[in-house]
């Protein structure tokens, strides 16, 4: 039977099948972090279990983390804690660990590609969600427990029934202003929260072909968004080219037997596939989300739909407006923003800083307006700085900061306030997620931009023709 | 991870009749800074079961006398989604519930319960809205999750349905064990496994 990408990359990895059970899955590559790690540790060493191949795990900090003054000790003593544990461990069990001030040190699925730890055809699980992230090269990923990453740490497998398999395909061009997040974020409201669960996702069509390396990264990391375990697109020259040289990618010979291997990865013509979907990319404008889930989202210059014009769930409708202080038929074109955060693993891509580049250079950040402006990694920050981005960031009124999650998801020092709004590049606008009571408004690094400038719901194509 | 074994439950329960409720919050990502597994109750549903001055929400489902004690919570469609914290399904084993049903859950927020031993039991919308009907009629409703049978039933009427789990799982359940036991049992064959894989 003709296979899809997904099938080769999952039967591949598969050490025995249960039956009427799930598959004994074997990991490549496994991340960990600060957070979902130590209690992993904890049950390892309670069972008297050690880490089976401590070559194939690596670890960073990087929720916790602050991103100012990250040479001096971490202030809160919880945080410093967990960071602690994480290098406490690593070096217990001999995993690479790049904590605070590494060089490598970043958000956990931004560094995994930069240091070509990500690869075409591999398995590759963390104990965070996002880490779908890495099927932009055709790799299997997804979030894991914190009993998995135990399982992982001793046994280097987990065992999963094998998710059914949906296609999302977008085909045309993508207009002006519009980002690989707004496919994304597009897709997702097509979808709804629930619509991929049970689902691995693979992306096709042009939109996909023709999107950098980056953006993939953006539009696979928001998979989990609509449920899917995870979303991947298949290898192509421009992913060899990105992964060509970095430092963990096979070298010499193994780098041409690793060829051979990833461009048998592809669906093949005649596979089936449990679900699939068409999108135009010129119904695609850039998005912006006004309730309290992904999949609230709509155009920029749209208005919030009425609750009867949804399926179901009115009251859970309601609640979500009520948290965000919107009613429904409201525009948010020029509603009044407190901050902007550019960043996270979603958006912290040095792609994404060239973006925000592109609109705010030669403008000024509205006097209003809190920026919080985070890359992804040192790497990103070296980008930044090599390009001389880093000078239209500051002439634009802004600061850069050090890497980390930062205001994703408040873990560490950056908080959004009660109440106030914010743009956010991030993945959630869950109910105080950037911080108890804060808004979040999902979009692009160009519409967190526009508004950056504006100090209102911009959208970014006004400032773009102009 | 040890749970205590899971075969049939009979108790009264929690209603959430609301859409998405999302691991942040079923547990906030501030409350996740610990280093072992103790206490994640606390603040189970931290910000919609208290004020921000730290009093109780009155009108919240878990704060509810009458609700007190029952070891099964009914949530709405599409439960768990969103991060995946095992600290979530901590939370709701260590708060008392050993079950969670629901018409939908997120995949990732179902695999770590079953992994901490609180059984995720996903039912019609239909018969959802039956029990979530049931419960607001009657706090003293009981339900009966019988996890050898696959079968879940009020205990009122009577009706029940059937609900889907496999059978590994099902046995894991039932026995108190886990995954780790098992891998550890096949050690060699992953090693081997291990030595064909080309990175």
């Amino acid at each position: 039977m003709a296979k899809t990408l997904f099938d080769k990359v999952w039967d591949s990895h598969v050490v025995r099948s249960i039956k009427d059970g799930p598959d004994v899955f074997f990991i490549d590559r496994h991340f960990i972090h600060e957070v979902t790690s130590p209690v992993a540790f904890l049950g390892l060493e309670s069972r008297n279990n050690s880490v089976l191949y401590p070559e194939r795990t690596f670890a960073t900090a990087d929720h916790n983390t602050p991103t100012m003054n990250q040479h001096l000790p971490v202030e809160d003593p919880l945080s410093a804690n967990q960071l602690n544990a994480l290098e406490k461990n690593a070096a217990k069990y001999g995993i690479s660990h790049w904590g605070l001030g590494d060089e490598n040190n970043g958000i956990v699925h931004v560094i995994g590609p930069e240091n070509g730890i990500t690869l075409p055809g591999s398995t590759i699980v963390c104990g965070d969600s996002h880490t779908s992230t890495h099927g932009a090269f055709g790799a299997i990923a997804f979030g894991i427990g914190t009993s998995e990453v135990e399982m992982v740490l001793s046994t280097q497998c987990i065992m999963q029934p094998k998710p059914k398999k949906m296609r999302i395909n977008v085909v045309g061009k993508l207009g002006l202003g519009v980002t690989p997040k707004d496919v994304a974020l597009y897709i997702i409201a097509k979808q709804t929260t629930s619509g991929a669960t049970g689902y691995f996702v693979e992306y096709a069509g042009e939109v996909f072909e023709d999107m950098s390396m980056e953006g993939r990264m953006t539009v696979c990391n928001l998979s989990i968004e609509m449920g899917a375990r995870g979303g991947m697109i298949a290898p192509d020259a421009k992913t060899y080219e990105y992964l060509k040289g970095r430092s963990q990618t096979p070298k010499g010979a193994d780098w041409d037997k690793a060829m051979n291997y990833w461009q048998t990865l592809y669906t093949e013509e005649d596979a089936v596939f449990d679900e699939e979907f068409t999108y135009e990319a010129s119904d695609i404008e850039p998005m912006i989300t006004y309730g309290t889930n992904p999949g609230m989202g709509m155009g920029v210059t749209k208005s919030i739909p009425t609750a009867e014009s949804l399926e179901g769930g009115i009251e859970t409708y309601r609640k979500s407006l009520g948290y965000m202080a919107f009613s429904e038929g409201d525009s948010m074109i020029g509603k009044p923003i407190d901050f902007v955060f550019l960043g996270s693993c979603t958006n912290g891509r040095i792609e994404d800083f060239r973006a925000f580049c592109s609109i705010v250079e030669g403008r000024k950040k509205a006097d209003t307006v809190t920026a919080w402006l985070v890359p992804g990694s040192h790497k990103v920050v070296d980008q930044i700085k090599a390009e001389g981005l880093d000078k239209i960031i500051l002439d634009a009124g802004f600061v850069l900061r050090e890497p980390g999650c930062s205001a994703c998801l408040a873990m560490n020092d950056d908080k959004i306030p009660a109440g106030k709004l914010s743009v956010s590049t991030s993945n959630r606008n869950f109910e105080g997620r950037q911080g108890p009571g804060s808004r979040t408004l999902l979009a692009s690094p160009l519409v967190a931009a526009a508004s950056a400038v504006e100090g209102v719901v911009t959208d970014p194509r006004t400032l773009m023709a102009s | 991870m040890a749970y205590d074994k899971f075969t049939t439950l009979t108790s009264t329960a929690y209603p959430l009749p609301i859409e998405n409720v999302d691991t942040d919050q079923i547990i906030p990502a501030r409350f996740l800074k610990a280093t072992e597994r103790v206490d994640f109750d606390t603040n189970f549903f931290r910000d919609w079961r208290y004020n921000q001055d730290g009093t109780p929400k009155a009108d919240f489902p878990l704060n509810k006398e009458m609700y007190a004690g029952s070891k099964i919570l009914v949530g709405g469609r599409n439960f768990g989604s969103g991060s995946s914290r095992e600290h979530a399904a901590w939370s709701v084993y260590d708060f008392g519930l050993r079950c969670v049903i629901s018409s939908a859950f997120a995949d990732i927020f179902k695999n770590n319960c079953l992994n901490v031993g609180v059984l995720p039991v996903q039912v019609s919308a239909k018969f959802a809205d039956m029990l979530f009907d049931a419960i607001m009629a009657d706090p003293k409703t009981e339900i009966e999750v019988d996890l050898p049978n696959q079968k879940v039933t009020l205990l009122t009427t009577g009706a029940s349905e059937s609900f889907d789990i496999n059978t590994y799982k099902k046995d894991n359940m039932l026995n108190g064990f886990d995954d780790i036991d098992y891998l550890k049992n096949i050690e060699e064959e992953i090693v081997e496994f291990a030595k064909t894989r080309p990175f």
